[in-house]
């Protein structure tokens, strides 16, 4: 039996599920500090968040509510602060980094800093913060987005975080770390991921409920498909009820 | 043992000796470098190394001038005169800022999110009627308090907003506005990293961040292609800051600071500010410093004044001591999305307001309680 779940408790166990066991991951404010938190109480006992303020390794058992906040650094192995963060980073210690933002394109280029024109925006936007950093140095970037035209574009109006900018060898040639780059897309439609040829979005998994068509509908560049086009399983009664009774027990990012 | 002679290779070796000593040392390379890894990309990437020397080309450059320039032999000449004596440099908040911050002074803040903010100081600064600043942002609450009271005129930006709250109204205001005149676009590591280079009194430090993006495109920083390895790296200027404003858990009289828990920025700004000024939430004695040494992050030298403010990062929070206020952040939330909303915002919690100890009172101590963490 399915149980009702709401899109954001989709999308945490959907970002959860891709942290794996034993690695570290760069964890930022809102979803990801659950998704991190889920995976730690479902298959990723091991798994070492890290937060960009200084928080190594804590045993997210409140939910913080900052990157800053005491519980980012919870029963942790080192509280230190953004210069050893960032450089840990910098010198390939951390597989996973999650991101977000206002615009995405296909090679995964993020813009949270401006809409319009930098010098007269429409809107201003929040800026880099730690993003444009953890899409730098980061092994794999897993973005996690609002499915719709308006955010999935052909061209976006800023690159605040490097995805794999302009072509398949962009990146390293704009001096960027061999070997880094975007990972996943996470939705409230589907996962992607990126062609390993053309460095391009690519759709390897839907969610319940969702078709190809409604993912072509909602991206504003062409999607590549991937060969055999998955389904991505329901939250599961235990994932829901970890989330609902253990990780947010206030219900604070989950409606 | 075994190479192959490859001509194009050799007519670019060492150019300017003559041709047998170039032939001698071609050998002598390939036999090297050919024997030990077998890799010809070994050999390709050491040739740029000996000829790169003599310069490092410029491969991109930000578009934005530096709003505050990079002078670092004033940066030793000031605190070279700086007080090295153990005198007592406890004041106010106000006594403070009428001392060490002038109009169109690059000033800064340290904090993480609402975490450890310097608020009473931020709010003394505001009522203080001093404006015009270039800031560096990482801004959550304060910054929102300048943009209210339009003091901001440049910036140094990573990150403006409200964190789980969302945008930030004030700045937005500000900025679509045309308020502020020039926004210079970094990340929050190139930020510590450019503190971390004045720290160092270097002029730049290179780093693997802002490259091939916008941000770079709008920012000051420069990217060369680096003389050792070829590759390419951003340099991002040494950042001084004139003023800047910390939050610690304990300091003592003399300025010696102890921060619990992560330390954000705070060791690599203190080590960047012409002046500092500090806001404790106790006042210990030496004594008490001396104890765990290993704790002080800001040392005397480094701090001009020291506020005795507890709860001064209210309504954000103090790791260890109390928690966030969210009751007055959703109430803030609502206010400062609109213009008049902020403005009897402004009004009533900073400008009707005397001091730090009218707003605790205001507060009151029934909810300063509830914030304040019980120990285990």
């Amino acid at each position: 039996m399915t149980q009702e779940y709401s899109p954001s408790e989709l999308l945490i166990c959907l970002a959860s599920r891709v942290m794996e066991d034993g690695s570290t991951a760069f964890i930022g404010t809102g979803i990801p500090m659950l998704a991190a938190s889920l995976a730690q109480a479902m298959h990723a006992p091991n798994l070492v968040p890290v937060f960009e303020f200084g928080g190594t390794g804590a045993i997210l058992e409140k939910l913080p509510l900052a990157v800053g906040d005491m519980r980012t650094y919870n029963k942790g192995i080192a509280a230190s602060g953004i210069c050893d963060i960032m450089e840990t980073s910098q010198r390939g210690f951390i597989e996973f980094g999650f991101l977000g933002g206002a615009q995405i394109d296909r090679y995964g280029n993020l813009n949270s800093t401006v809409i319009g024109d930098h010098a007269k925006p429409k809107v201003r936007l929040p800026g880099s913060g730690g993003g444009n950093d953890v899409g730098s140095a980061c092994w794999r970037t897993i973005a996690i987005m609002i499915h719709d035209k308006r955010r999935f574009m052909e061209k976006i109006d800023f690159v605040t975080t490097p995805g794999f900018l302009t072509s398949p060898n962009a990146r390293e040639e704009a001096g960027l770390p061999k070997g880094t780059g975007p990972y996943r897309v996470v939705t409230n439609l589907c996962t992607m991921g990126y062609d390993e040829e053309t460095k391009q979005m690519m759709l390897l998994s839907l969610n319940p409920g969702v078709t190809v068509d409604d993912v072509i509908e909602n991206t504003g560049f062409e999607l590549l498909m991937a060969e055999e086009i998955t389904h991505n399983d329901p939250p599961t009664s235990k994932e829901l009820k970890i989330l609902r009774e253990e990780v947010d027990p206030d219900g604070l990012y989950r409606k | 043992m075994q190479f192959a002679f490859n001509l194009t290779e050799f007519l670019s070796f060492d150019t300017e000796r003559s041709l047998l000593s170039r032939f001698i040392n071609y050998l002598i390379f390939k036999l090297t470098f050919e024997t030990l890894s077998n890799s010809p990309e070994t050999f390709i990437k050491h040739i740029p190394m000996s000829e790169n020397k003599k310069w490092i080309p410029v491969v991109a450059e930000g578009e934005a001038p530096l709003i505050q320039p990079v002078d670092l032999d004033a940066f030793r000449d000031h605190n070279r005169k700086k007080s090295k004596a153990l005198i007592d440099k406890t004041m106010t908040e106000e006594e403070a800022i009428v001392k060490f911050v002038n109009d169109g002074d690059y000033i800064g803040f340290e904090l993480y999110g609402t975490v450890r903010c310097p608020m009473s100081l931020t709010r003394a600064l505001v009522r203080s009627g001093k404006k015009d600043f270039r800031i560096v942002g990482q801004g959550v609450h304060e910054l929102d308090l300048l943009f209210a009271a339009d003091l901001v005129r440049e910036i140094d930006f990573t990150y403006i907003g409200l964190e789980v709250f969302g945008i930030s109204g004030n700045m937005r205001r500000r900025v679509e506005d045309g308020s502020v005149k020039r926004i210079v676009e970094w990340s929050n590591a190139a930020l510590t990293w450019r503190f971390k280079a004045a720290s160092m009194g270097i002029p730049f430090i290179p780093s693997r961040s802002m490259l091939g993006t916008d941000t770079f495109k709008k920012s000051s920083a420069i990217a060369v292609e680096c003389p050792f390895t070829g590759d390419r790296v951003a340099l991002l200027p040494a950042l001084i800051v004139d003023t800047g404003f910390i939050h610690v858990h304990r300091a003592d009289k003399h300025g010696n600071c102890q921060i619990d828990g992560i330390s954000g920025f705070a060791f690599e700004m203190s080590r960047a500010c012409k002046n500092l000024i500090i806001s404790a939430e106790e006042i210990v004695e030496t004594d008490e410093i001396r104890k765990h040494p290993d704790k002080t992050i800001i040392p005397y030298y480094l701090v001009d004044a020291v506020v005795h403010a507890p709860y001064a990062s209210w309504p954000g929070e103090m790791s260890g001591l109390h928690e966030r206020d969210d009751d007055h952040y959703k109430m803030y939330v609502q206010q400062q999305k609109t213009q008049e909303g902020m403005d009897a915002y402004m009004k009533e919690w900073v400008y009707d307001l005397p001091d730090h100890k009218a707003l605790l009172d205001k507060i009151g101590k029934e909810k300063l309680q509830e914030l304040t963490l019980k120990e285990d």
